[in-house]
């Protein structure tokens, strides 16, 4: 990680590193299509189950982005890490994306399963917050005049967040429930059938490859963004000094 | 130190209390919210009295986040929060103070106003007491997570409509105790103390904790 600190030895790395890591991830998610595809259809639910291989990884990735975020702010503040808040702000619209189609994919899945586009339930619900937590993010990170400044005030609001979420999941499970329980991650073991668990792992794994090589070439784009604006703002001395 | 937190209260009720203070706007600000509830769903009576509690909560929660943008914009404005920051107290007891006084100058005329407010619609009698109570544990915590959000945007020159933004989705929980108390005491199986207890846990984290947020932002904006 301290190595990583110099942008340039990043860039460098990360030039390095991202023709590998989409081809990781598009392989791993190509793989998890096929094992889905090939998967049984459910006996209820028929063939509109394959809606959840591309909704559950994405309804995992909501989560972790919204962490990495939280780390990252953690390094900005404390450390203050001259990545760290490069990588928060390179993973919320990442992250934005990703609650969003959690929550189109479960509207889509919700209308065969449960007959309506939206139900006002606790999981939905609480998605739904956690999406608009992400714009709240974003909003603030667009107010600034100027970008330098926004990292550590952003990084503030996302920990804040961050500490709220689990008494916003808390409180929404109070006010209602029709979603069904965790299916994967239990203290008793799965309780899916194999021959879905694998290909949904293998989807969530490539969801995961895929979310590093966008928030890996997000975060190039930041700094190379910054250095352009560097470069503006030292034209603009150099022009108003030769004047 | 106490005699500093003492006249730090006194001086931000005496200043939300003048001309230009703005201490009544929230409760007009409510009572507008309350007015055009009966036009959007109709003048329906019982309607009325069974979402009541709901638009009441909704519309204290809308007046006291609409206030908050100028809890520390014209002390920055005018340069009182430097010299707040220089002294000896620390920053985090004068957020918590700035944000009790304006809670005591906004929250409370909402809290006497509800049940004022709930008659006119329709909200049983048994209720009003249940509404006024919930108000009364869970708007301080509103304020507190609203300080968070002005003193974010205490430098921004367009922080209006970013604090709502930002700060509605962290006081869903609030909403969702305050409501759930208020229903428990007119219908509900679980008795009222339950959720009225975590309503009041939820105040007292959000009075130790958002103090320290919003103090470790203001910093930020004065660097």
């Amino acid at each position: 990680m301290i190595e990583l600190a110099n942008p340039t030895r990043f860039m460098a790395l990360s030039e390095r590193l991202m023709p590998w890591l989409w081809a990781v991830a598009a392989l791993t998610c190509a793989i998890g299509l096929f094992l889905a595809f090939r998967a049984p259809a459910d006996y209820q639910q028929g063939q509109t189950v394959l809606i959840m291989y591309i909704h559950v990884p994405a309804a995992w990735l909501s989560m972790m982005c919204y962490s990495i975020i939280a780390i990252s702010s953690v390094g900005t503040l404390v450390w203050r890490h001259p990545l760290a808040d490069v990588s928060a702000k390179a993973a919320a619209p990442i992250g934005a994306a990703f609650t969003f189609l959690a929550l189109v994919t479960g509207s889509l899945w919700g209308k065969p399963m449960w007959g309506t586009w939206w139900v006002w339930d606790a999981r939905l619900t609480s998605v739904l917050i956690l999406f608009l937590m992400y714009l709240g993010l974003i909003a603030l990170w667009r107010a600034f005049d100027d970008p330098s400044r926004a990292a550590r005030p952003v990084a503030i609001l996302a920990l804040v967040g961050f500490v709220n979420v689990p008494i916003i999941k808390f409180s929404v499970d109070w006010w209602n429930t029709l979603h069904q329980p965790a299916s994967v991650f239990r203290l008793d073991g799965p309780t899916i059938d194999n021959a879905m668990l694998w290909p949904l792992l293998a989807m969530g794994i490539g969801y995961t490859l895929l979310f590093f090589a966008l928030h890996v070439a997000a975060m190039r784009n930041e700094i190379m963004r910054r250095r352009v604006r560097a470069m503006r703002v030292k034209a603009a001395g150099a022009l108003v000094a030769a004047e | 130190m106490m005699g500093a937190v003492a006249s730090l209260f006194r001086r931000e009720i005496r200043l939300s209390l003048r001309v230009g203070g703005g201490a009544m706007m929230g409760a007009v600000f409510f009572l507008i919210v309350v007015t055009i509830m009966p036009f959007a769903v109709g003048p329906d009576l019982n309607l009325l009295g069974r979402i009541g509690p709901a638009i009441l909560w909704t519309g204290a929660l809308l007046a006291t986040l609409i206030g908050l943008d100028r809890l520390f914009q014209a002390d920055h404005e005018d340069g009182s929060l430097d010299l707040l920051t220089m002294t000896e107290t620390p920053l985090v007891v004068i957020v918590a103070v700035k944000a009790v006084a304006h809670w005591v100058t906004t929250g409370l005329p909402l809290v006497i106003v509800a049940p004022l407010l709930g008659l006119m619609l329709n909200v049983e009698p048994g209720a009003l007491s249940a509404v006024a109570a919930t108000l009364l544990v869970g708007t301080p915590a509103l304020t507190f997570l609203g300080a968070i959000g002005a003193a974010l945007t205490v430098a921004l020159r367009r922080g209006g409509l970013l604090v709502p933004v930002m700060v509605l989705p962290l006081t869903v929980p609030v909403l969702i105790f305050g409501v759930g108390a208020t229903d428990a005491a007119i219908t509900g199986p679980v008795p009222m103390s339950t959720p009225l207890l975590i309503l009041a846990g939820l105040t007292l984290l959000s009075l130790v904790l958002a103090p320290i947020a919003a103090a470790a932002a203001l910093r930020l904006a004065l660097e």
